[in-house]
């Protein structure tokens, strides 16, 4: 899925970022735990689906060099983060719906998950 | 090449910006992308371990012409049994750390997983020395 695309199924806010027409997923992975998301992660066109907001969503993401972190249940990052986020060209989305929902639904559109 | 770091303890603002750092240092040196992100994971464990477990310590990196070694130090409380703390699952963090995404249990065992080399040596009440290799 383009990012476009992800956006308008889930109903994403766009916090930062400027939206690359040719980012593409086809994979996620919906966590609150960063140790499981470092652990388990393996190619960086993973998306991560959470609900933890924090400056170290922003650490883990950029560890792994992932591009795209959706914050589930209406999390909004506060400035601090929104500038890590961007210092490292990664884009934040946020959307209302719970990360059960945010999940199912890309899954339905043909995300799928990772090997753990 | 040595580089050296102070971590402070429960500080999760900065926590992770010792990793950041080695993470552009090893890039700008032309590391393969796959060792960095090997190293990156396990040195940013090793980071936040050190912020959550300890009452302060350091990593230092040396880069090495076959390897890149990280010495994580701190002093703390350290680890009673090193055994159970590399099983996945174990942890002693408190609520507030599950709270900021750690202490899940999988910090070690992922530390491990991203070396070629890995030894831990801590005294209960005083530290941990956690070094690892990777190889380059």
């Amino acid at each position: 899925m383009n990012l476009n695309q992800i956006i308008k199924e889930i109903h994403c806010d766009i916090i930062t970022g400027e939206i690359q027409q040719n980012y593409n997923f086809t994979k996620a992975f919906s966590s609150d735990l960063m140790s499981d998301v470092l652990a388990f992660v393996k190619d960086d066109q993973t998306l991560l689906i959470t609900g933890l907001c924090n400056q170290q969503v922003i650490r883990t993401a950029e560890m792994i060099d992932l591009k795209l972190i959706i914050f589930v249940r209406g999390k909004n990052p506060t400035n601090d983060i929104i500038e890590m986020a961007a210092d490292n060209d990664i884009v934040l989305l946020s959307t209302s719906i719970s990360m059960f929902d945010a999940t199912g639904i890309l899954y339905q559109k043909g995300m799928r998950g990772i090997r753990v | 090449m040595k580089f050296e770091y102070t971590i402070s303890n429960l500080d999760f603002s900065t926590a992770g910006e010792a990793s950041s750092n080695i993470k552009k240092v090893l890039k700008l040196l032309g590391i393969d992308s796959k060792i960095i992100r090997r190293a990156s994971i396990a040195i940013y464990e090793a980071e936040i371990n050190i912020a959550i477990h300890s009452y302060g310590g350091k990593i230092i990196l040396y880069v090495q012409e076959n390897s890149i070694k990280i010495i994580a130090l701190d002093k703390g409380p350290g680890i009673n049994n090193i055994d159970l703390a590399m099983k996945e699952g174990f942890s002693t963090a408190t609520h507030e750390i599950r709270e900021m995404g750690f202490g899940a249990g999988m910090g070690l065992p992922n530390i491990k997983k991203c070396s070629d080399e890995f030894s831990i040596t801590s005294e209960s009440g005083k530290y941990t020395r956690l070094e690892i290799a990777i190889n380059i």
